[in-house]
């Protein structure tokens, strides 16, 4: 067998020798089943037997070794027989059998997924968390981490403080394996309050001082996410940036592949919170014989970590690099010291001088490398060390790289006036114009004209070859172009040539190669894992199939802050859903007609999301998404947010407390902002935002917030048609540009006279919002009692109702039940009644519309703020667009009132009043 | 977890595989085949390669590459921390871990394979339980077996693995009762040209050898455990004790193992025991270059230090050497260009050189690199960071047992720029 021979027509035979008392034939006779029940399934029944046997034996070393064995006979037919046993195991008294049947079960579920969920041994891995043997707790945990891979939304892994507590417990005592499964399982956690937090982070921290980097690196993960929550002025926060620094910098003493993956995690670290390893600069220095793929990386880290303190260090080092042997490690050595440059001021001088130095030792690729970071230095600092340009004109020849070749070219052309010969420089390279790389030919193009407008006089003939040389000689669209449009700005109008080519150019940001925020705050919840080493999330790379769930940092909270309006605590809240974000396209903006990418049709994603309300802390996240969502609940908008912060965490019951609370209030209920669209899908802009009816206007409040690194202007908004014909009432104004991180907050007034048409559900909203960088799409749902109107009374009965523009019909008493017939009227004018059923003592209640084949209107009684109707609360949006769906959109029937706006959708059949 | 192992050695054969899950091709070593010819040296292939379905890490110890295929999200380190354990368990078992004798122990590494992991999960990767469960082969065992017919397979089960101390069997027994602890230290440093020190830092560990009969509970404290900040422990160390007291409290597994290592950063001032006199030049004009070297003690608190290797990568252009020692040998490689001198023992009173020419390729520029010095050395009876053991106690035993401490600092990536 293990030299390759095929033996599996002794199978009869082998199986036969199972039930022997000789361990070593058992441990063959298992090997055998394991390689040879596939090819021979039948015969494998056979051996089932023997295990169910086996696993009743009384020592429980065999009962582990036969549970262990089973689950890797990948034999459907198998696997039925195997349940029994193995539920036996899972609650064996041993705990080495308990631990060994734990990892059987994810075995199981690689095999046959059905057959484990059917067999309830989830539930039973699930208990084995609370078990008392930490081995078994790491192992029950390892298991549920890997069956929850492949079932990233079953939440199988359900953390409350007091699993958390056992986790914590058993970590201490379980092996270093063990550890890294229970560290990256409490990752996922997310803490009610700081205190918690706290508490968390000083029974991880001891993990710091373990001999297995593996574990060490899982417990900085916990430790960097947890701290997000903790305040900066606690001592403890300072306290555990130190401790964080000494155990990073012993993983750099280990092998150089364990270097490699820890090197790659700090590079996240130091990006998120340069202070933990301000000091350890000297850590990083390279050896000569560290592999290439740690040099590059130290040499990165040596750069994040460069200030002007250690400036003259460090340029000391790279300067010590730019000689070594290794060409890529030379050439990025030498543009670590460009970045230095432009990174710490102070030290921008010393840095060219170094270069120049560089460039003196005529080495080719030191050259090159040099004049490409030398012109990222004259763009930061223009006109501060023009004297080198001698220097560097002296190694013109040399240059052949395009890219060297280019920055050179970009040199002369700037500072062609204090060039004597620029001229005679640029026509040397027009001579091969056609062989060079495009980036070359348009550099040379803008060169050449920006020479002209410096100096017009003697240059006319090279640029007339130069433009006729990129406009009629070149296929290449780019270069056409551009000539095309230099010729026609010199030939028209020269002074807006030259404010067009000689214009002021933007600041170079300080560091190039930075992680967006946003993504840098995701991965740092992927420490230690594929993810961090690739610097991506695993969206990006994990294959298909898998959905993944985002993870974010926890929303820094206090706990005495924990009842905080969840206006503010959404924002940097992890949201457990995404709302519709309709993917980037390269359309215009008024193309948005055919996209059809709202939420199916009317009812079961919503309701699912909404069946959680209960049970979600809102400040630990998720409920935005749900907020956003049409969730009609009355009160004002003031007062009520805290309210609601504080017991939706709590459940139902309190739920009553909070609606009977302001349901005497009057006024139209303000859903809290919820993130339409997250900065990860708009390079950096996040829309949050929510819609309100305020004296009869409706308006959109929109919170813009900058996670991008650079500036934003120019915001437009727009929206697709939709079922109301909302449309903005006035253009999107954001009077200064949006810097990073810079947040503001517009009200959009709106109208209902955009034109209209039916949309999936009934009030879905795509938006479309420009700025500067990119057009971006998404659509939201708007709640519909924005647009019930004052008008729409019908008849005074319920007071508390009408604050929402939902007026009461009559009211009557049957068989003990109250009976409620509401009215109420949208803005484009559709009525809609409904009948409302109430049983004392029964939270629940029916809704219904009237007429037979309409379902439950529930969606109008919350909206309406009646305080009575919490549990009907979550459901409401999604029972609305269901009603009015088929209650108005339907094929026309014999007696249609045709709609104001007369378009031929939009068709209302009449509704009858009860009986 | 891990799906499968490969053992490929550095011309590129796969001689070994092992599969923990189902069988994944031997063809997803072509990528790793590609990156290896991509990087110039076994060295510098990247530990983390990304093919369509799977990932590939990869550990290279004693010129064999270890690759590891996953297929899910798996920690990395988590990984190369366990390909690291399997090498050593093979070290440990057979001595030293090379292709021929892993392939002359295939049944055993089999077999050892096997117990390590459980459908990728870690199972048993103590040496006392897998040994316990897989007897090292050994020259009488192999004897013994070829006449009787047995196997290295352990008739008992491992009954570490059902206590609460995993790394310690129960029932042990000596005659002589021992435990010696050895504190070596491993200085890393660059120094520049001029001879300043640029960084420095102490890596320490201490590696006991413990040989107690029952179940003894130790404890060892030390002068000064403020220099230890920064410290792993081995996990049967309490680490309550260590932070309350600074006192190391364990129950040793038996046998060798390490009990901590700890790092003396480079914040701290680290004395550098030698120092290196260099004059190595190259002319312009002329196709010899002058080479000089003398090496000798700086701060060595009185002891002696010995076992000095000088090795240096000269550089490409160098054809050949010729040296003169006043002490040891010397050997210049002109394939690799390495230079290596054997020095020996630093006599203070008459320091160790090394004085010649080089002939370099003629008319060729003066190359562009200069070499860089690497060091070699140790010295016994001391611990450069000054750690010392203030005493051991055992509790939980009758017997008295005989102890033993011994200090010694080497050179770790210890060079010297010219």
């Amino acid at each position: 067998m293990t030299v390759g021979k095929d033996v599996s027509a002794l199978f009869p035979d082998v199986v036969n020798c199972m039930q022997t008392d000789n361990l070593e034939l058992k441990k063959l006779v298992y090997l055998y089943l394991m390689n040879y029940a596939k090819s021979q399934p039948d015969m494998a029944i056979m051996a089932v037997n023997t295990f169910v046997k086996d696993c009743e034996d009384p020592n429980p070393l065999i009962r582990a070794l036969a549970v262990r064995t089973m689950g890797c006979i990948r034999v459907d037919k198998i696997t039925e027989y195997l349940c029994e046993p193995l539920r036996k195991c899972l609650k064996d008294e041993d705990p080495y059998v308990r631990k060994t049947a734990a990892v059987c079960v994810a075995k199981l579920h690689d095999i046959n997924a059905q057959l484990v969920e059917d067999q309830g041994f989830l539930d039973t891995l699930k208990d084995l968390i609370s078990d008392s043997n930490p081995m078994v707790v790491a192992n029950a945990v390892a298991a549920l981490s890997e069956i929850a891979e492949s079932h990233p939304s079953s939440n199988l892994l359900d953390l409350n403080p007091q699993s958390i507590n056992k986790l914590l417990t058993a970590l201490n005592e379980c092996t270093e394996w063990g550890q890294i499964f229970i560290l990256d399982c409490l990752a996922n956690y997310t803490p009610k309050d700081d205190r918690e937090a706290q508490s968390i982070c000083e029974r991880v921290t001891p993990r710091l001082s373990h001999a297995n980097s593996a574990v060490v690196l899982s417990a900085v993960k916990v430790l960097m996410k947890f701290m997000e929550m903790l305040s900066k002025d606690l001592d403890y926060y300072g306290t555990l940036l130190k401790k964080l620094a000494p155990p990073l910098v012993t993983l750099l003493s280990a092998e150089p592949e364990l270097q490699y993956v820890a090197l790659r995690n700090i590079n996240l670290i130091v990006q998120k919170r340069p202070e933990i390893l301000k000091h350890e600069m000297k850590v990083f220095f390279v050896k000569y014989n560290d592999p290439i793929y740690v040099k590059l990386e130290k040499l990165d880290i040596m750069i994040r970590l460069a200030s002007q303190a250690n400036i003259a260090q460090v340029l000391a080092e790279l300067k010590e690099y730019a000689t070594e042997v290794d060409v890529d490690f030379v050439r990025k050595a030498v543009r670590a010291i460009g970045r230095c440059a432009i990174k710490v001021e102070q030290s921008a001088e010393r840095c060219v001088s170094t270069l120049l130095d560089l460039i003196q030792t005529k080495v080719n690729y030191v050259v090159q490398e040099a004049i490409v970071v030398i012109k990222d230095i004259f763009r930061k600092y223009p006109n501060k060390y023009e004297s080198v340009i001698a220097t560097l004109c002296e190694n013109l020849d040399s240059l052949d790289e395009p890219e060297a070749r280019a920055a050179m070219i970009w040199i002369v052309g700037e500072y062609a006036e204090r060039i004597d010969n620029a001229d005679e420089l640029l026509e040397s390279f027009l001579e091969g114009f056609h062989d060079e790389s495009t980036q070359v030919q348009l550099q040379l193009l803008t060169a050449i004209v920006k020479l002209f407008l410096k100096k017009p006089t003697e240059t006319q003939e090279l640029v007339q070859q130069v433009l006729s040389l990129a406009t009629q000689d070149s296929d290449n669209p780019d270069l056409r172009d551009r000539g095309y449009i230099y010729w026609r700005l010199l030939s028209t109008d020269p002074v807006a040539a030259k404010e067009v080519v000689l214009a002021e150019k933007p600041l170079i940001s300080e560091e190039t190669d930075l992680i967006e925020p946003t993504l840098l705050d995701e991965l740092i919840c992927y420490i230690g894992t594929l993810a961090s080493v690739y610097h991506k999330p695993p969206s990006a790379f994990v294959e298909g199939g898998r959905g993944v769930v985002h993870k974010s940092l926890p929303p820094r909270t206090a706990s005495s802050e924990s009842t905080e309006s969840p206006e503010t605590a959404p924002a940097g809240a992890p949201s457990g859903e995404q709302p519709d974000v309709i993917p980037t396209q390269g359309d215009l903006l008024g193309d948005l007609l055919n996209l059809d990418l709202g939420p199916p049709v009317s009812g079961p994603p919503l309701a699912t999301t909404s069946v959680q309300m209960g049970a979600v802390d809102l400040l630990g996240g998720g409920l935005d998404s749900l907020i956003g969502g049409p969730n009609f609940v009355a009160p004002p908008a003031a007062a009520v947010p805290a309210n609601l912060g504080a017991s939706m965490g709590s459940g139902l019951s309190d739920l009553f407390d909070l609606t009977s609370g302001v349901g005497t209030l009057s006024g139209s209920y303000v859903v809290p902002k919820a993130v339409w669209l997250p900065a990860m899908k708009a390079k950096g802009l996040e829309i949050s935002g929510t819609f309100t009816r305020q004296v009869g206007s409706i308006s959109m409040d929109l919170q813009l917030t900058n996670k991008a690194l650079q500036v934003m202007t120019d915001f437009a908004i727009q929206f697709n048609r939709n079922s109301f014909g909302l449309a903005p009432a006035a253009p999107l104004q954001v009077h200064a540009p949006l810097s990073p991180n810079q947040t503001v907050e517009i009200s959009l007034p709106l109208n209902t006279v955009g034109s209209v048409m039916k949309m999936e559900p009934l009030n879905n909203l795509q938006v479309a919002v420009k700025n500067n960088i990119d057009v971006f799409y998404f659509s939201t749902l708007y709640p519909l009692h924005i647009l019930f109107v004052e008008d729409g009374k019908m008849e005074a009965v319920s007071s508390r109702l009408q604050g929402s523009n939902i007026f009461t019909v009559a009211k009557r008493n049957v068989e003990a039940q109250d009976m409620l017939y509401q009215s109420l009227k949208l803005t484009n004018g559709i009525w809609v009644l409904a009948e409302l059923r109430i049983q004392p003592g029964n939270p629940s209640f029916t809704v219904r519309l009237p007429a037979p084949a309409l379902p439950a209107l529930g969606c109008l009684l919350p909206c309406a703020g009646q305080p009575l109707l919490p549990s009907l609360l979550p459901r409401a949006g999604v029972s609305l667009m269901g009603a009015l769906a088929q209650l108005g959109w339907g094929p026309s029937e014999p007696d249609v009132n045709e709609h104001q706006n007369s378009e031929p959708s939009f068709q209302l059949s009449p509704i009858r009043l009860p009986r | 977890m891990i799906h499968s192992l490969f053992l490929i050695n550095s011309s590129g054969d796969i001689f070994l595989e092992k599969h923990w899950k189902s069988v994944v091709s031997r063809s997803v070593c072509d990528y790793f085949f590609e990156a290896q010819e991509r990087a110039t040296e076994a060295e510098n292939v990247p530990p983390v390669i990304p093919t369509p379905h799977h990932y590939l890490l990869s550990v290279y110890r004693h010129k064999i590459f270890f690759v590891a295929v996953i297929q899910t999200e798996v920690p990395p380190l988590f990984v190369i921390e366990f390909l690291h354990r399997v090498v050593d368990t093979f070290q440990d078992y057979f001595g030293v871990c090379s292709e021929p004798v892993i392939k002359d122990n295939v049944v055993v590494v089999y077999e050892v394979l096997e117990e390590m992991l459980d459908n990728g999960f870690p199972l048993a990767t103590e040496s006392n339980i897998l040994k316990e469960l897989i007897k090292p082969p050994t020259i009488l065992r192999t004897v013994v077996n070829t006449i009787t017919g047995s196997t290295n397979v352990g008739d008992q089960l491992p009954t570490g693995q059902l206590s609460v101390v995993p790394w310690r069997r129960t029932g042990v027994k000596y005659t002589n009762n021992e435990a010696y602890f050895d504190v070596i230290e491993e200085i890393d440093a660059i120094i520049d040209k001029s001879g300043s020190t640029i960084t420095a830092e102490i890596q320490g560990v201490i590696d006991a050898c413990v040989k107690l009969t029952g179940m003894p509970d130790l404890t060892l404290s030390f002068m000064n455990p403020r220099l230890l900040d920064d410290v792993s422990f081995h996990p049967c160390v309490r680490f309550k004790r260590w932070e309350s007291e600074r006192i190391l409290s364990f129950i040793p597994p038996d046998g060798n193992f390490r009990l901590l290592s700890y790092h003396v950063s480079a914040q701290n001032l680290v004395a550098i025991p030698v120092y290196v006199k260099h004059n190595i030049s190259f002319r312009d004009s002329s196709s010899l270059g002058r080479f000089e070297i003398t090496v000798g003690p700086k701060q060595t608190m009185g002891k002696t230090i010995e076992g000095v290797i000088v090795t240096s990568q000269m550089p490409k252009g160098v054809l050949n050497m010729s040296l003169t020692p006043s002490q040891g040998t010397h050997t210049f490689d002109p394939v690799t260009k390495m230079l290596s001198w054997d020095v020996g023992k630093i006599n203070p009173q008459k320091l160790p050189s090394l004085k010649g020419t080089m002939s370099l390729q003629a008319g060729a520029s003066k190359p562009d690199e200069n070499p860089t010095i690497n060091l070699q050395f140790k010295i016994q009876q001391l611990a450069i960071s000054g750690l010392k053991v203030n005493r051991l106690d055992m509790y939980g035993e009758k017997y008295k047992p005989f102890k033993g401490i011994k200090y010694m600092t080497k050179a770790g990536k210890f060079q010297v720029r010219t």
